[in-house]
């Protein structure tokens, strides 16, 4: 079974853009990644630029509209995730509270779904968009 | 936290790091199934305290204390003046009662050495599957017994019986060195693929794969390499495994079938493993390594880079076949290799390599070569002989969905 790991570092929301984690913690992250490596669970793992470096799109009516970062309703953003490879929600959760977190911080654990977790039906659709995320970058 | 739920995080603590425990207790008592019983006891120690108590914030060291403080109790209640059962009580208590978490280095050594004892040559395959599932895998004897559809008592049985001929043979805890050790990391990375081609093509039961046990092996094959990051072979192992694994899904067709690589539908193929397989190889490639898996693997990510079938490099293949076949020469090596000369050069020549095996002993009986043979003979235009050849391998497979396509290859033959 597959979980993400997602991130939500209080303040984020509102975080500089070009904000960076601090040495310390990073040392401290990468002994945690390291463990997760160790322990051949570790799929895959990235942190991501503050709100205030990106932009939503929302729909309405089918028309797309952007608005540049920060949001000033957003109270929970994204930090980061892992993925991992586990055998119950209980390992992930195990595994996350291992996380060198701040009282700032929360983990949401998230399964991630697999293609036999699709009725056959979908499946016929689900693989036309496999086939695009998964053409090779050049 | 409700009580199902303590039971299955209490588990999922088990799981993570049971392996770590019995290494590290087997460095001490130098006796894997005292071991394994001092772990046993740990874990109930767990399962009596913690829906109280809670989770400790080091489990593992947690659980350490626990194993030792119950022997050194077990061993003072019971008296035992039997020599052995001293020794044992002495080291324990050498060993700090309250120890400090252990080195990562020394954690990671007493993992390498119990991976070489699970895996040892004396005892047979199908034991050193057992075992190394049981104590590095964390799986239970039920669990393994589903896996390989076998009944519980006999993995039980096997399992003793591993630990009292290692005992008996007094084969020492360490990690082999010299000469010794490319033979031992053999047949360490042989356990672990025979455990994910088990699950990979199973051989007993009704699927055709058992993706959880090629979890379970990869998962053992990363950890090994991170135990070993200078061992070529356990990286070209790795690379092996996620990359074969990609393809599970593309694998089973809707009724179960088994569908041929050349025919999968690649858009089912899971990039991010194929990903993970190709830098495996690189990290291989990087420390020279050139032996079977790497190569394996090689030949894997080459069809693992083409978008399309029509894509595929076979004159690569073909290449790294030859070289395959000089590492590990075999007759199915060369039978890959015929194909992949077809692919390359046109039938004719595939055929021409094939012919010279058709008398080799150990193919008898091998349902694939006159499955490969009538392939070749069909593209030629030589239907009748390749009839002739499919229904010839129909009848030698014991795959009730491989006979019916081989079945209906002949039938399509019909000039």
């Amino acid at each position: 079974m597959r979980f993400m790991m997602l991130v939500i570092p209080k303040g984020y929301e509102s975080a500089k853009a070009g904000t960076l984690p601090d040495p310390a913690m990073v040392e401290k992250m990468m002994k945690y990644n390291e463990s997760l490596q160790k322990a051949g669970v570790l799929l895959a793992l990235d942190g991501l630029h503050p709100p205030s470096m990106g932009a939503r799109v929302s729909f309405s009516g089918g028309k797309p509209r952007i608005t540049d970062g920060p949001f000033a309703e957003a109270k929970e953003v994204l930090g980061g995730y892992w993925m991992i490879q586990v055998k119950s929600k209980a390992e992930a959760l195990e595994w996350a509270s291992r996380a060198p977190m701040s009282d700032n911080e929360i983990i949401e654990v998230r399964q991630v779904q697999e293609f036999g977790d699709f009725p056959p039906e979908t499946q016929k659709h689900v693989e036309g968009f496999q086939e695009m995320k998964n053409a090779p970058k050049k | 936290m409700a009580a199902p739920d303590i039971s299955r995080a209490i588990d999922a603590v088990w799981r993570i790091e049971s392996a770590a425990l019995i290494a590290g207790l087997t460095r001490i008592v130098r006796d894997v199934a005292v071991a394994e019983d001092l772990a046993q006891d740990a874990l109930v120690a767990a399962l009596e305290g913690w829906p109280a108590s809670g989770i400790p914030e080091n489990p593992g060291a947690w659980l350490m204390a626990a194993a030792k403080h119950r022997a050194i109790d077990h061993l003072r209640r019971t008296k035992l003046l039997h020599r052995k059962h001293e020794e044992l009580g002495v080291r324990l208590q050498a060993a700090a009662p309250n120890p400090e978490e252990p080195e990562e280095g020394e954690i990671g050594d007493n993992m390498l050495r119990l991976i070489f004892m699970t895996c040892h040559p004396l005892l047979a395959a199908e034991t050193r599957v057992a075992l190394t599932l049981r104590l590095l895998g964390g799986l239970t004897t039920d669990e393994i017994a589903r896996a390989f559809l076998v009944p519980e008592p006999t993995v039980a049985q096997r399992i003793v019986r591993a630990k009292k001929t290692l005992t008996e043979a007094q084969v020492p805890f360490e990690v082999p060195r010299g000469a010794d050790l490319n033979a031992r990391l053999s047949s360490v990375l042989e356990v672990i693929y025979l455990i994910f081609n088990e699950g990979y093509s199973a051989t007993a039961g009704d699927d055709w794969v058992r993706p959880a046990l090629c979890e379970d092996a990869l998962r053992l094959g990363r950890v090994l390499a991170e135990l070993a990051p200078g061992e070529a072979e356990a990286h070209g192992l790795v690379a092996l495994m996620e990359i074969q694994a990609s393809r599970l899904a593309a694998r089973v067709g809707p009724g179960g079938e088994p569908i041929l690589l050349l025919d999968q539908n690649r858009a089912r193929w899971d990039h991010l493993l194929i990903r993970r397989g190709l830098a495996s190889l690189e990290r291989a490639e990087r420390l020279g390594g050139r032996d079977s898996y790497v190569l394996q693997a090689s030949i894997a990510a080459c069809h693992a880079r083409a978008r399309t079938a029509a894509e595929t490099d076979w004159p690569r293949i073909v290449s790294l076949y030859g070289e395959l076949a000089e590492r590990l020469p075999s007759p199915i090596v060369e039978l890959n290799r015929a194909v992949a000369v077809s692919m390359a050069s046109g039938p004719a020549a595939g055929l021409e390599l094939v012919d010279r095996l058709v008398d080799d002993p150990s193919l008898r009986g091998y349902h694939l070569l006159p499955s490969v043979r009538a392939d070749f003979l069909k593209k030629l235009g030589r239907l009748g002989e390749a009839r002739a050849e499919f229904e010839r391998a129909a009848s030698l497979t014991r795959n009730s969905r491989e006979r019916d396509l081989l079945l209906s290859r002949a039938a399509s033959c019909a000039g």
